[in-house]
């Protein structure tokens, strides 16, 4: 090969790994009932867990307000809403979820609530070394109606390099897990439960969730 | 230039062009700083020392405002929650005001927690009235 046909050949590759790397995400979902609801404000309720890692619920509500509201919405305040299921003697996360949405959208005034369930959390799936595995599942539900709007799943892996981002809403999570690292006493699972609720709930993904209108993006998807 | 220093920079300028033809970098809408660590502390049932939390929030906003960033939703009434938790019930509802009026959306939510407190509030000095 000569220098000439190398270059040609560098040139070319670069244009396909361009192409590849930007191409529009296949929307393979109905988008329909979410375009014409274009809910302001999301409740994320308190998840299910289906891990043995009592640490599940906690670290995945932590980390899905971050995607939420970059993506552009309200994400009525975690803690407080937590708080509030509790003293109302909603104990679990199944009886928070098992509320009638009409009921959840009287008390929290949101447009949409998040259901998520999560699959798995921690450690203990994995055999060969401790790499810590957090999968979710969640759904989108229209409070006045009852309707999903959308609904995904996502997983991720301690053993995984960091480096797949980007641009957009994955790039940012670099800067969200330093911070958390540096912030203080978080274990590994809480920090992948982060790049879990990243992939789950952040719009601008294939099958993603739409940006909503606090978003510089809104209405561009 | 020579021949092989030549294909370098080929190969540099592709690498380049693969790492930055994506990075129409979304610029993130507020500056989280440890919100979300907080609130995991919290949720874990970690807030016997609600006084630290509050003051890990407190830096957290100055640094937020320093750099002119916004704090994400949430922030301010979560703080507000922790103000009412020990008791500095004037600072917990200049937050929860905060939180409404930086985001609106929180109005109906808030609105009705701050009813229920001063409802609970008007029924324990009226028992005490009785008393």
């Amino acid at each position: 090969m000569s220098p000439r046909q190398i270059l040609v050949a560098l040139a070319a590759l670069a244009t396909v790994l361009l192409a590849t790397g930007c191409a529009a995400p296949a929307k393979s979902i109905d988008y329909a009932a979410f375009r014409t609801t274009r809910p302001k404000s999301i409740l994320v309720l308190p998840p299910v867990n289906e891990s043995p890692d009592i640490n599940a619920s906690a670290g995945m509500l932590a980390q899905l307000s971050f995607p939420l509201a970059e993506s552009g919405y309200y994400v009525l305040p975690v803690a407080l809403v937590a708080e509030t299921f509790r003293n109302n003697g909603l104990d679990t996360p199944a009886e928070a979820q098992a509320v009638a949405p009409a009921k959840l959208q009287e008390i929290f005034g949101a447009d949409a609530a998040l259901y998520v369930k999560v699959t798995k959390y921690g450690t203990s799936y994995t055999v060969i070394n401790s790499e810590a595995v957090v999968a979710a599942d969640a759904r989108l539900v229209d409070l006045k109606t009852g309707a999903v709007l959308w609904s995904g799943s996502a997983s991720a892996s301690s053993a995984e390099g960091l480096n797949n981002g980007g641009g957009g809403l994955m790039g940012l999570l670099v800067t969200a897990v330093v911070q958390q690292i540096i912030g203080s006493l978080t274990d590994a699972s809480f920090t992948v439960a982060g790049t879990t609720s990243l992939r789950l709930a952040a719009a601008g993904r294939p099958n993603g969730i739409l940006y909503g209108p606090r978003s510089p993006k809104y209405l561009s998807d | 230039m020579h021949r092989s220093s030549r294909t370098g920079l080929v190969l540099l300028l592709a690498g380049a062009a693969v790492l930055g033809g994506c990075a129409h970098r979304t610029e993130p809408i507020y500056q989280w700083e440890s919100y979300q660590t907080q609130v995991y502390q919290y949720l874990q049932g970690q807030s016997s020392d609600p006084q630290k939390q509050i003051a890990s929030l407190e830096a957290d906003f100055q640094k937020i405002r320093a750099q002119n960033h916004k704090p994400p939703p949430g922030f301010h009434a979560h703080l507000g929650m922790l103000y009412a938790s020990v008791g500095k019930d004037d600072q917990a509802l200049q937050e929860f005001q905060t939180e409404k009026s930086l985001f609106p959306e929180s109005t109906a939510f808030i609105d009705m927690l701050l009813a229920k407190a001063n409802s609970r509030k008007n029924s324990q000095q009226d028992k005490e009235k009785t008393l």
